[in-house]
Parts: structure tokens; C-alpha cells; sequence
């Protein structure tokens, strides 16, 4: 700016031109009204959104859309066909048996919400919505393995099916742990990884564990 | 190094002043050290753990300054990295003998990180060896139907989270009556005591995992040694909180909590685990009446 510092405007010489704004795009309001939009529309748009972050959880790699726009519906769906599978189960006694929907519901959640609080107070960057929408998503591989299991149950219940149920269950384990970590291990300080990892891996062991022990009557 | 000159000034005018110092705690003048401590009781310096005991009991009012109903307040109890994380799991597995656990590792940070997360690992190990050592004791048996037993896993969680929490609460309601009292040397938070039953709890996890071997001897042999180690970290953390007082007292307290700690291990492995069946070949005893009679046992 050191050559303008010599230029004077004198008061004399008319400043002229066009102001114009250039009106382009539609205002922002009418591109988020969802009002008046078919039903249809908004129930596809909601599905696509929780089958994206399906898909996103079954090839995990680094992107943010999972963290990004949360939802929990996933997590709800999943978590109801898991309870949902695990009953039926063989029981002597009430007491003996395999565990009740409302165990596997309140092991789920409440185990989620007691992982997000820790990741939070051992100083992680993530919210807690975020948190809860990646660690139920990643519940999908073993409600897969859930699925496969009661498939293979229903060929045999034999020392063959039980290999079978058991590295499918393995593999499972694996692939949620990891998918999960993969998605939550960033936000967390560097030193305390291994801390906040090991309640996950915990977890999903719990879980795996519910679904390779039920044995159907 | 004006405000060295200032320091030995106001130093010189009040020798009592306590000093923190950021350098190593060999620069604290050796009058000021003993004067903090009672004469005749240079084996607290190993129990107190090195040094710079002294340091971190000054700095220990500083930490928690946010108010209880904030994130940020709930936040430094978890102020721990891992490897602080392992060294203290590394000090209760192998207790040094006259180290103190709790001035030597927590070191006025007591974390809760490592007490929640050993319990609850404890209760998932034990119910899931639980299981499986009752499946592998009844494998070849034709009438035995495998259970997954899931309602265990409720009683497990409650009794060792209730032993973990409820018996420091006791135990520090306890010492601090007893410090009314008596003036102690010692004196624990309650969150540090916590930490250390927490901690103590550890050697438990491989020592359930080792329970699946359906051996009664091998059993018993493990429940002792895990007793053993957990019960001296126990014993020498607490030992000096109760050794100025009544002798009696003092004996009663450190055996209470040994007695605690075995009723916790001998009820897991009691209720959890089935005892393995021997099975004797078969006595012939005749009968009276000429036929033979195999009993089974």
C-alpha cells in the first residue's frame, strides 16, 4: 500500500459506477424446508442416511460422515434385532438362562454411555452423541454374527457348528473392535489411547460372548 | 537472581516457611526435612516413599480446585496416562516389601479409572471362567445341558462393585475416627483407598482364568498365592495408618481387612465356580444277599 499513500481523492471528481448484487442461488431457507416435501421423501432421505453409515461401518476408513451427522436409529434398530435373537434361548430356571431383552438392551446402552463417559473424562475431543452413534453402528458385525449363528444353529448344534459359530463370532469381534477404534481412537489424546481402547474391546468381548454361549432349546 | 536474594531473605526471617521447590528435592535444606518429620521414625522415609513426598503433599491441595458440579471436577480423577496406568497394576502384582503402594504409585493422584475398569473386568472374567469351567467339568455327562447362566453375571457385578466401594467407605470412615483420636502420621483419602482396593483387586482377573483348570488343589494354590500378594499390598498400605494406635485396634483393623479380602475370594470361587467332581471307580460291596451292589460316588 506504500504507492497509494500519495493519492488524494479531490472532492471534485464524481465517483460513478453500478452497484449491483448478483442474485444467484435461492435464498438458504428454501433449500432446508422439509415441510412440505412427501412423506416418502423424508422417510428415504432419513434410511439412506443410516444405510450409508451401514455401509461406512462394514468398510471402515477415515471419514468423518459417521461423526459428522450423527443418529441414533441405527443404533436402535440394531440393538433390538441383537435383544431381539438372543431370546429363545434354553432355560432349566428362569434364572439360568441366557440373557433377557431388557439385559442385552440395558448392557448395550448403558455400556455405551459408561464407554463415551470415559473417553470423555480421560480428555477426548468427540461428543458424546457422536460417541454413542459409533459405538452402536459398530454393533453390526455382531448382529451379523448373531445371524449366521442361528442360521448354523438351525443345521446342527454339533462340535462342527460350534467351530463354525465360533470364528465366525471371532472374526466379528475383530472386525467391530477395529472398526470402532478406527473411528473413535483420533479424538483422544495420544498417550491415552490404549485407555480408552481397552473398555471397547471389553465390550464388544461381552457381547460376542452373549452370542456365541446361546443355545436355542 | 534477584528473587534468589529475596527467597534466602524471607527464608532467613522465617525458617519455618514451607518451600516448594521445582528443581530436585535434594536442593530442600536438610533442617527443613527433619523438621517436618518426628525424629526416630526414619523408616517412614520408606514407607512415605522418596524424597519428594514432601513436594507432592504441597502440591496435593492445588489439584481439585473446580466445583464438584462441573465436568472439569470429575475430569482430574481421571488424569492418568497409560503407562501410569500399568506401573500401578506392575506395583500391586509385585509388591515391594516396605514400599507403600499408595505413596509410592498414586502419589496424591488417585485415578478411578483403574478401580472401575478392574472391577468390572473382574465381574466379565469370572462369570464367563465361571461358565466354562462348569462346561468342561460336565462335558461328557448325557443329562447335562449347557446353561449360559447370564443372572450370575448381575450377582457377580453387584458383589464386587459393593466390596470395591462400600468396604473403603467403612475403612476410611473407620480411620478417620480412629485420627480423631489418635494423632496418625498417616492419613489416606478416601478416593486413595479406593484406588488401592482397586488395584489390589487385579491379581484376581488372571488368577479367575487360571480357575477353569478343574482341580481342587490347583484351586486352593492360586486362591492363596492371589491372597497372599493382594493382602500384603493391603497390609503394608494400611499398616501405617494404624500402627500409633492401640495395639489391639491396630491388629483388629489389619486383620479385618485380610478377612474381607479372603471371604471375597473364597465366595467367588465358592458360588461361581462348581466344585470338580472325583470320580472314584466303583466299590464292590456285597450284600447280603450275594449280589453285588456298584455304587458311584
Amino acid at each position: 500500500f506504500a504507492g497509494l499513500a500519495d493519492v488524494s481523492i479531490s472532492e471534485d471528481i464524481p465517483v460513478e459506477g453500478e452497484i449491483t448484487v448478483p442474485v444467484g442461488s435461492r435464498s438458504p431457507d428454501e433449500d432446508y424446508s422439509t415441510l412440505d416435501e412427501p412423506v416418502r421423501d423424508t422417510i428415504m432421505r432419513d434410511l439412506k442416511a443410516v444405510g450409508k453409515k451401514f455401509v461406512h461401518v462394514m468398510y471402515p476408513k477415515k471419514s468423518s460422515t459417521l461423526l459428522r451427522d450423527w443418529d441414533l436409529w441405527g443404533p436402535l434398530v440394531l440393538c433390538v434385532s441383537l435383544a431381539l435373537m438372543l431370546q429363545g434361548g434354553s432355560a432349566d430356571s428362569k434364572d439360568d438362562g441366557g440373557p433377557q431383552f431388557a439385559e442385552v438392551f440395558v448392557i448395550i446402552w448403558f455400556g455405551a454411555v459408561v464407554i463415551t463417559l470415559n473417553s470423555k473424562l480421560l480428555g477426548g475431543t468427540i461428543s458424546f452423541f457422536q460417541s454413542l452413534c459409533v459405538l452402536g453402528y459398530c454393533v453390526l458385525p455382531l448382529t451379523v454374527a448373531m445371524l449366521v449363528c442361528r442360521l448354523v444353529l438351525l443345521a446342527g448344534s454339533g462340535t462342527v457348528s460350534f467351530i463354525i459359530r465360533l470364528i465366525v463370532v471371532i472374526a466379528m469381534f475383530g472386525w467391530s473392535t477395529l472398526a470402532s477404534t478406527a473411528f473413535l481412537a483420533d479424538s483422544q489424546p495420544p498417550n491415552r489411547k490404549a485407555l480408552v481402547v481397552y473398555p471397547i474391546f471389553l465390550f464388544y468381548f461381552v457381547i460376542s460372548w452373549m452370542i456365541l454361549t446361546f443355545t436355542p432349546q | 537472581f534477584a528473587e534468589f536474594d529475596d527467597a534466602a531473605n524471607l527464608l532467613a526471617a522465617n525458617p519455618d516457611a514451607t518451600t516448594i521447590s521445582i528443581d530436585e528435592p535434594v536442593e530442600i535444606p536438610k533442617n527443613q526435612r527433619s523438621r517436618l518429620q518426628e525424629p526416630g521414625r526414619e523408616e517412614d522415609d520408606e514407607l512415605l516413599g522418596t524424597d519428594d513426598s514432601d513436594k507432592t503433599e504441597l502440591l496435593a491441595g492445588q489439584k481439585k480446585s473446580a466445583p464438584f458440579w462441573t465436568f472439569e471436577y470429575y475430569q482430574t480423577f481421571f488424569d492418568v496416562d497409560t503407562y501410569q496406568v500399568l506401573d500401578r497394576i506392575k506395583g500391586s502384582v509385585f509388591p515391594v516389601p516396605g514400599k507403600n503402594f499408595v505413596r509410592l504409585y498414586i502419589r496424591s493422584n488417585p485415578d478411578l479409572y483403574g478401580p472401575f475398569w478392574i472391577c468390572a473386568t473382574l465381574v466379565f472374567t469370572i462369570a464367563v471362567s465361571g461358565n466354562l469351567s462348569n462346561f468342561f467339568i460336565h462335558l461328557g455327562k448325557p443329562t447335562y445341558h449347557y446353561v449360559p447362566q447370564f443372572r450370575k453375571v448381575s450377582i457377580a457385578a453387584t458383589a464386587i462393585y459393593a466390596y470395591a466401594w462400600l468396604v473403603p467407605l467403612a475403612l476410611w470412615g473407620f480411620l478417620m475416627w480412629r485420627n480423631s483420636k489418635v494423632m496418625n502420621i498417616v492419613s489416606y483419602s478416601f478416593l486413595e483407598i479406593v484406588c488401592v482396593y482397586g488395584y489390589s483387586l487385579f491379581i484376581y482377573i488372571p488368577t479367575a482364568i487360571l480357575w477353569i483348570i478343574p482341580q481342587k488343589v490347583v484351586r486352593w494354590v492360586l486362591m492363596m498365592f492371589s491372597l497372599c500378594l493382594s493382602g500384603s499390598v493391603l497390609v503394608m498400605t494400611f499398616w501405617p495408618a494404624v500402627r500409633d494406635d492401640n495395639r489391639r485396634i491396630a491388629l483388629a483393623t489389619v486383620g479385618t481387612i485380610i478377612l474381607l479380602h479372603a471371604l471375597l475370594a473364597v465366595g467367588c470361587l465358592a458360588y461361581f465356580f462348581d466344585a470338580p467332581e472325583l470320580d472314584f471307580p466303583a466299590p464292590i460291596s456285597p450284600t447280603h444277599n450275594g449280589t453285588t451292589v456298584i455304587t458311584k460316588s
